[in-house]
């Protein structure tokens, strides 16, 4: 049982850099980016290759590029193109679907079993938790660099963008380039985490990635149960937290025998929940009105 | 300090739309001008404002700020030199940001060489944006951490205006900026405004439907009407002009009454 929580914080930490990247794409700037999914297992396609080369530690600087420039797309896309914004990030995940299976080199999985990565390099160091530290650095990491990041001039013109578009311009801020910075950097650190699970499962497919923007917002909606929302601090605790929670649950739902099959389904019965809450409840709040004035009135 | 020359803006050109929004606009402003510009609906007032701000390009003509051209240059180059505020008093502000990184953001605008992409805000920058949140004399300089949505409308335009002239801008616009308040806040909001531009000396635009208060402000008054200016009001003629003598020209100037609902409510 300690075994499955382990493993569960180790692929939540590895998966909170998605539940980041989402927090600043769709939290921040209120974009929602399905370049995401694409990204992803561009990461693990990408950290797969470049492991079996002998280079892990190069398959994750390329990846967190790859990730960047796959952002870049999608951000110049709906920024210059005039593409609508979901649109795009859909046509940028439709090609990025080919670009995956050539970086690996055309098959559509790719073991590394025996080949060194980076939790392999680490285990010298840390002994048996290698696995759970590596993940919790970088966890940890990215969220501290996000959290500052958003506190800089830059991050702040980024927040300002999702926030009120039309105090951005009078502020001499150029919405267009905030986007696409915001993007870029939430689609690094997808592509970054699609790298390290590859290297963590030592194993890549092609189908890695799919439905990743709707777990990475489930995540980060669980999150925001647990800490609340409101604040940078919040919101970046929320992320690692909440993917964390998030992969435990599924743990738990394997290991008492719930088909694995379903597990996607239930991320978007969540993330549809959440997001619909506050619309029902009012329609809720608006049908009992009704019917108390109703009653109200056939009583005179 | 801004010239519009001959500008021309028709919107759905060709259509049963078709609407000419300004019609060969000519105005001359000099350093540290105050012009009031009255009008009735859909005289063309915010579209002007629109036009030296850098929402659409003009037809024809071209505008230039301080001996530079800016016809063509997109709206958030202009908002370096030029700060605009609108009547909906939540547009200005980000309402999820606090106070303090509001400021920071219209902060951004001047301190171009000072600290790059990453600086973050300093505890000087602090003591600076406390001290001219006191200036408003709102208690916002006590609120730096809380979020702008917790403000009420007057606050937060009160805010919107600090912020336009956090830097001095060359150019200040203010359309109807008062209009969405109550009175009281509205009058408050008004007398800061009197203030920053008489203490900074910023040449300003003011788009007002208050008759009195734009010839009681300022040092020039310019009526439109029809995507045109009807009539100019500057010096002795301005100081002497009354509202009622005001709506006889208008009257004898364009054949008809001046028609403006907000207008009507508030002549006094």
């Amino acid at each position: 049982m300690l075994l499955v929580l382990r493993s569960a914080a180790e692929q939540g930490f590895i998966y909170s850099l998605v539940a980041l990247a989402l927090y600043l794409s769709y939290r921040t700037l209120d974009i929602a980016d399905l370049t995401t999914d694409g990204t992803f297992t561009l990461g693990c396609a990408i950290s797969a290759t470049m492991t079996l080369a002998g280079h892990p530690l190069l398959g994750l600087v390329l990846a967190i590029a790859a990730g960047a420039a796959a952002g870049g797309v999608t951000a110049v896309l709906q920024t210059k193109l005039g593409v609508p914004s979901i649109l795009a990030g859909i046509i940028t995940m439709t090609g990025l679907y080919s670009v995956n299976l050539a970086a690996m080199g055309s098959k559509s999985n790719l073991p590394m079993l025996k080949e060194e990565n980076v939790f392999s390099m680490a285990q010298a160091l840390f002994g048996s938790a290698y696995k759970l530290v590596v993940a919790g650095v970088f966890a940890a990491v990215c969220a501290v660099l996000l959290g500052l990041f958003l506190r800089t001039r830059l991050g702040l013109s980024i927040r300002a963008t999702g926030d009120n578009r039309d105090m951005v311009s009078a502020s001499s801020i150029n919405p267009a380039l905030m986007t696409t910075v915001g993007l870029c950097v939430a689609n690094a650190l997808t592509g970054l985490s699609g790298a390290l699970l590859a290297q963590y499962q030592k194993f890549s497919d092609i189908g890695l990635g799919t439905g990743m923007v709707v777990i990475g917002l489930a995540s980060l909606i669980i999150g925001e149960v647990v800490v609340g929302r409101g604040g940078i601090l919040r919101g970046v605790l929320a992320a690692v937290i909440g993917a964390v929670v998030y992969r435990i649950i599924i743990a738990l739902a394997l290991s008492s025998s719930v088909d694995a099959n379903w597990i996607k389904f239930f991320s978007a019965v969540i993330v549809a929940i959440a997001i619909a809450y506050p619309t029902v409840k009012e329609k809720v709040l608006f049908y009992q009105k009704r019917r108390r004035e109703a009653k109200k009135y056939a009583q005179h | 300090m801004l010239s519009i020359e001959h500008v021309s803006k028709t919107f759905n050109p060709g259509t049963v739309n078709e609407k000419k929004a300004l019609e060969d606009v000519s105005l001359h402003l000099e350093r540290g001008d105050f012009v009031t510009l009255i009008g009735s609906n859909g005289a063309g007032k915010s579209t002007l404002f629109t036009a030296i701000a850098g929402g659409f390009v003009p037809d024809s003509g071209r505008i230039v700020l301080d001996g530079r051209d800016i016809t063509f240059l997109p709206d958030y180059r202009r908002s370096r030199e030029i700060g605009r505020l609108f009547q909906d008093p939540l547009k200005g502000t980000a309402p999820r940001m606090t106070i303090e990184e509001n400021l920071a953001l219209a902060y951004l605008r001047a301190s171009k060489g000072g600290g790059g992409i990453f600086s973050t805000i300093k505890a000087k920058d602090r003591d600076f944006f406390r001290e001219k949140l006191a200036t408003l004399g709102l208690g916002l300089e006590n609120r730096l951490t809380q979020p702008v949505g917790l403000l009420s409308g007057g606050q937060r335009q009160a805010l919107t205006l600090l912020m336009a002239t956090l830097v001095t801008p060359k150019l200040l616009l203010l359309d109807e900026h008062t209009a969405a308040l109550d009175p009281a806040t509205a009058e408050k909001v008004l007398e800061l405004t009197k203030k920053i531009v008489t203490q900074q000396n910023i040449t300003c635009m003011m788009v007002t439907h208050n008759i009195s208060s734009a010839l009681e402000l300022g040092n020039r008054t310019i009526m439109m009407d029809g995507g045109r200016i009807v009539f100019e009001l500057s010096g002795e003629e301005r100081r002497n002009m009354t509202v009622e003598e005001l709506l006889r020209r208008f009257k004898q100037q364009t054949n008809r009454q001046l028609d403006n609902d907000r207008m009507l409510l508030t002549r006094e």
